[in-house]
Formats: structure tokens, C-alpha cells, sequence
């Protein structure tokens, strides 16, 4: 038995002879928060669902919270709590009446969830609208409320997956504190994502994902330090194509994404003088991130 | 093998009502408009076809033809209530509104959600049914002693139809399927099954294809209990809608899993 809250081992999944998930390994911790990185069709969402048991592997090891799965998943089950990918509240029902239904699911009694839900409404800023039907509330509101709904069964672990999608700049951050507060609560928290802000300031440990394969795995600075560990200068405006020759000998690195250059850089200030009688061009300068990682490692945004 | 399937099946004998109650607890918003929608259509068919060709009939197998035709709305009207909610609702709640998806994140098993599922067909088929008998009884065209006989069979006949149409939905690309199963089986077997008029005004043959026939079972144990008549051969009636129950059950499960859980 491990001790680890999510574990896994060469896991594969294809559906129709497509490979979804290839032979993927790692080890999620008690109390951390990691993240699973990749594009759209990466295999973020399949894995979420083989962590569930509500798929089965075709290869490979998985436990959670001490149980195999899929074999014992619904025991496992009981110790996780799920934020999916788009919505699946109950319209119709109200906030509170949403709680209860739910609760139920983890054969709590109307009291139980009626001892909880005054907390759980606190925690999602959601005490005003207690009797409003979930079909009135914003998309902010919503996933807040999917949020509480999964803190229902005081879960141990919580399978995110892509929880921010769909909101403004506002919800986004309200959503990340509130995922902080958790993290201070001692709870372990799986993330997918696509975005890498996201990734950067939630996730302890990070799996970058690329076709279903990790192609890098690491804390958010570690990677990008060991991947780039040095400024990046973006250039628009010109055929990056053309650009490239005439940056290359003040650069160590540059990559061609769409039409952008991006220059891995020690000395900014090089490139500016190679380049500042083209006034025809937008240079913006900035400490690397996690898109520079994936980019250097594919050799494509992870932008869709 | 059997751990393939066990998340196909119920993981005890009661989760799945935590599913039933959910649905209850959305349908008591609209229980009225729910009611009156249910019961028109087998209500004015109860009257229309009772009074118009009443007149002409007379009587009919020693009673009244609108008596004898109330225990046929009976056993259509749970047949038709069983099998919309599951080709329907259950289908909306399990394709477009994801909420099949959100309780297999919950230790409820997907077993679990589909005995659910069929146990609230089954509830809404014994509140339609009931609803005619009790009028039916009202008014005078059945014996109020028959209900407590009627009514666990009406509760099975919605079981039946609710695992067999909860296999056409777990087949079904799309809702637009579902009127095959409307106008190519239901619809048939309500004329084969000896609910408008008596089976033996059928040939031969129709008559033995009639009697394989589930709603022919329901009819056979709903029909004498309304009458206050002895019930023949009820052990037979009753296993044939429990093996027309408990199979499709199995299958539509087992096909739910190779769809919702690859």
C-alpha cells in the first residue's frame, strides 16, 4: 500500500488505437498541489478520469488514497472531491438544495449536509444566494458552487480539472485564493490546466504533458530555470522568419511560434541595438515562464 | 471479469436511492403541470374511445367495454410513463445535462444510478396508473377493492418498460432514435396485447407472438383485479415481467458501461 495520495505506474490508455495516455508515471503527495500541464488534447481530462475509475487503463498501476483502482475506485471515491470541466450542477434545484442532493450521494443525512452547508456556502461567497436556482447564477457563481459541492465529503483529495476555464480575470482569482485556502487546509489538490499562470502560482509540482507522454516534470521555477534560465524577449510585427538571421548571433536561443519570435536572452540589451532602427516592430521583454518550457520542448505554444 | 462489471452494477442495496430522491426532488417543483401532462392523453383516450365505441360495442367479455378498457389504459398508461421518463428525462440527465457524470465522481456506482433511474420510471408509471384507476374506480367502472391487487402490478409493469427502454437509451446516438422504438414496438404490442379489445379477436399466430408479449402480462393481472375477477395464473404472469424486468436491466447496464465508462 502506498502512502502517497495519488500514485501512478506506466499507465496507458488509447481509444481506437489512438494513445491518449502512454505509459505515464507519477507520485502526487499529501498536501501538495500538482499539476498535470498540457494543451487541449493532451490527455488531461482522460487521466482525471482513470484517477476516478470512472475508465479503466489498458495498462499500468494506479492507487489512490491506499486504494487500487479501478478495482476498489468507489472506496476511493469517498475521499476525493471532483471539480469537472464544464458545469454539471443541477439547474433546476437551488444552491442549497444542490448541496443536499450531493450529499446524499456520500449517504450523509439531511442534517449532516444541513451542519455543513453554511460553511460550504461561506467558502464559495455564496451565502446570499442560498435559495436562488443555480440557472440564475453567473458562471463565476457556478463554479464556485462546484467547488463547495466537491468539499461536501470533507474530501482528502481534490481532482480539478481545468477549473478556471470559461471565467473572467475576477473569478479566475477568486477561484485561485480559494484553492490556496484549501492547500492551507491541508488538502491535496490534482490540477489540470492549460494555463500556465495558473500552473505557476498554484501547483508545488508540476507534469508537462505533451501527446499523453510527461516530457518534463518539476517544481514551476526548478523547470524554468533548468529549461531557460534567462529573459525572453518577444518580437511581432515582421516576418519572424526574416528576423531570425538578423538576431541570431546576439541570442542563445529563438524559437518561431506563428508570428512571433521569441529570443532566449542574457543580454536584452543586444537585440534592442540590433533592432531599434526597425520601428516597424513590438519588442516585449519578460522573465521566462512555464509557456517557454513547453515551447522549448515541443517547439509549439501550448495557445491553442 | 466480474471486476469489469461490477461498476455496472448496484454496490449495495440502497445508493440508488439517493438517485430516486434526486429526481423526486426536481419533479415536486413541477409535480402539477407533471400530472395533468401524464394523464391527458390516456384520460381523453379512456373516455373518447370508451363512450364513442361503447355505443357501439356494448358489452364486452361480460362487462361494460369502457371497464374493459380502463384496465388497457391502466397497464398503457404505466407502459408509455416508464418508458418516456427513461428514453427522455434519464437519457437528458445521462447525454446533455451530465448529471449521470457528476454521481459517478460519488462512490455511487454507475449500477447504482441505473437501478435508480428505473425505480423512479417505475414511480412515476405507478402515479400515472394509479391516478386512472382511481377514477376509473370513481366513476364507477372498477371495484375499489381491486386497487391494493392493482396496484404492485402497475409498479412491476413500470419496472419492465423502465429496464427496457433504459436498453434503447443506452443505445440511442441521439434522441431522434427514439420514436423507432415508439412507433416500430410500443405501438404494436398496445394493439397485440389485448388493451383496446380481447386478444382472441386476433389470428392465430398474432395471438402467440401476444403472449410473449410484457404489457400482454401486465393486462392479464391488471384487467381481473379491476373487475374484482379471480387473477389466473398470476405466478406465471409475474415471473414473465420480472424476467422482462431484471434481464434488459442487466444488458442496458452493462451497455451503459461500454458507453459512459471507457
Amino acid at each position: 500500500m502506498s502512502t502517497a495520495a495519488v500514485d501512478l505506474f506506466e499507465v496507458s490508455k488509447s481509444y481506437n488505437d489512438r494513445v491518449v495516455v502512454d505509459a505515464l508515471s507519477f507520485t502526487v503527495s499529501p498536501g501538495e498541489c500538482f499539476g498535470l500541464l498540457g494543451p487541449n488534447g493532451a490527455g488531461k481530462s482522460t487521466l482525471a478520469r482513470l484517477i476516478l475509475g470512472v475508465a479503466s487503463p489498458d495498462a499500468g498501476k494506479i492507487c489512490v488514497l491506499g486504494e487500487p483502482v479501478p478495482a476498489r475506485a468507489r472506496l476511493a471515491r469517498r475521499g476525493i472531491g471532483v471539480v469537472p470541466q464544464f458545469d454539471n450542477l443541477d439547474l433546476q434545484l437551488t444552491v442549497r438544495e444542490n448541496l443536499l442532493v450531493f450529499g446524499r450521494y456520500f449517504a450523509m443525512s439531511a442534517a449532516e449536509v444541513k451542519a455543513v452547508t453554511p460553511a460550504l456556502l461561506e467558502f464559495a461567497r455564496l451565502e446570499n444566494k442560498a435559495d436562488a436556482r443555480v440557472a440564475e447564477l453567473s458562471g463565476g457563481m457556478k463554479r464556485r458552487l462546484t467547488l463547495a459541492r466537491a468539499l461536501i465529503n470533507d474530501p482528502q483529495l481534490l481532482v480539478l480539472d481545468e477549473p478556471t476555464t470559461g471565467l473572467d480575470p475576477h473569478g479566475r482569482h477568486l477561484i485561485w485564493e480559494r484553492l490556496r485556502s484549501l492547500l492551507a487546509r491541508g488538502k491535496t489538490i490534482l490540477l489540470t490546466t492549460h494555463f500556465m499562470e495558473e500552473a505557476e502560482r498554484l501547483c508545488d509540482r508540476l507534469c508537462v504533458l505533451e501527446h499523453g507522454r510527461k516530457i518534463a516534470e518539476g517544481r514551476p521555477h526548478a523547470l524554468i530555470e533548468q529549461q531557460i534560465g534567462c529573459q525572453v524577449i518577444e518580437i511581432y510585427g515582421g516576418n519572424p522568419h526574416e528576423l531570425l538571421p538578423l538576431v541570431r548571433p546576439q541570442v542563445q536561443r529563438a524559437e518561431v511560434s506563428g508570428e512571433t519570435l521569441f529570443c532566449y536572452v542574457t543580454d536584452p540589451e543586444q537585440v534592442r541595438v540590433r533592432l531599434a532602427k526597425r520601428t516597424d516592430l513590438r519588442l516585449l521583454q519578460r522573465p521566462p515562464n512555464l509557456e517557454d518550457v513547453f515551447l522549448r520542448l515541443t517547439g509549439r505554444e501550448m495557445k491553442d | 471479469m466480474w471486476q469489469r462489471f461490477a461498476p455496472a452494477l448496484p454496490a449495495n442495496p440502497w445508493n440508488w436511492i439517493a438517485v430516486w430522491r434526486r429526481n423526486f426532488l426536481v419533479w415536486r417543483k413541477v409535480a402539477l403541470a407533471s400530472i395533468l401532462g401524464n394523464l391527458a392523453e390516456p384520460m381523453s383516450s379512456l373516455f373518447g374511445l370508451g363512450f364513442g365505441l361503447g355505443m357501439i360495442i356494448g358489452g364486452i367479455e361480460g362487462t361494460s367495454y369502457i371497464s374493459f378498457l380502463a384496465a388497457g389504459m391502466v397497464a398503457t398508461s404505466a407502459m408509455v410513463s416508464a418508458t418516456f421518463e427513461t428514453i427522455y428525462a434519464a437519457y437528458a440527465r445521462m447525454q446533455t445535462n451530465c448529471t449521470w457524470e457528476a454521481v459517478l465522481c460519488t462512490p455511487l456506482t454507475l449500477g447504482d444510478i441505473v437501478l435508480g433511474e428505473v425505480a423512479w420510471a417505475a414511480s412515476k408509471a405507478l402515479l400515472a396508473g394509479t391516478a386512472i384507476t382511481i377514477v376509473a374506480v370513481a366513476l364507477g367502472y372498477a371495484e375499489w377493492s381491486s386497487i391494493p391487487y392493482a396496484l404492485p402490478a402497475i409498479a412491476l409493469t413500470g419496472v419492465t418498460f423502465a429496464s427496457l427502454a433504459m436498453v434503447v437509451s443506452a443505445l440511442a446516438p441521439s434522441h431522434d432514435y427514439f420514436i423507432f422504438y415508439q412507433s416500430l414496438i410500443l405501438t404494436p404490442m398496445m394493439y397485440l396485447s389485448g388493451t383496446i379489445f380481447p386478444m382472441s379477436q386476433l389470428p392465430g399466430s398474432f395471438q402467440r407472438i401476444a403472449a410473449l408479449l410484457p404489457l400482454t402480462h401486465s393486462v392479464d393481472l391488471i384487467r381481473p383485479a379491476m373487475l374484482g375477477r379471480p387473477v389466473d395464473s398470476v405466478g406465471l404472469h409475474v415471473a414473465v415481467l420480472c424476467i422482462y424486468g431484471a434481464f434488459p436491466f442487466l444488458v442496458s447496464a452493462a451497455l451503459l458501461r461500454r458507453r459512459l465508462m471507457r
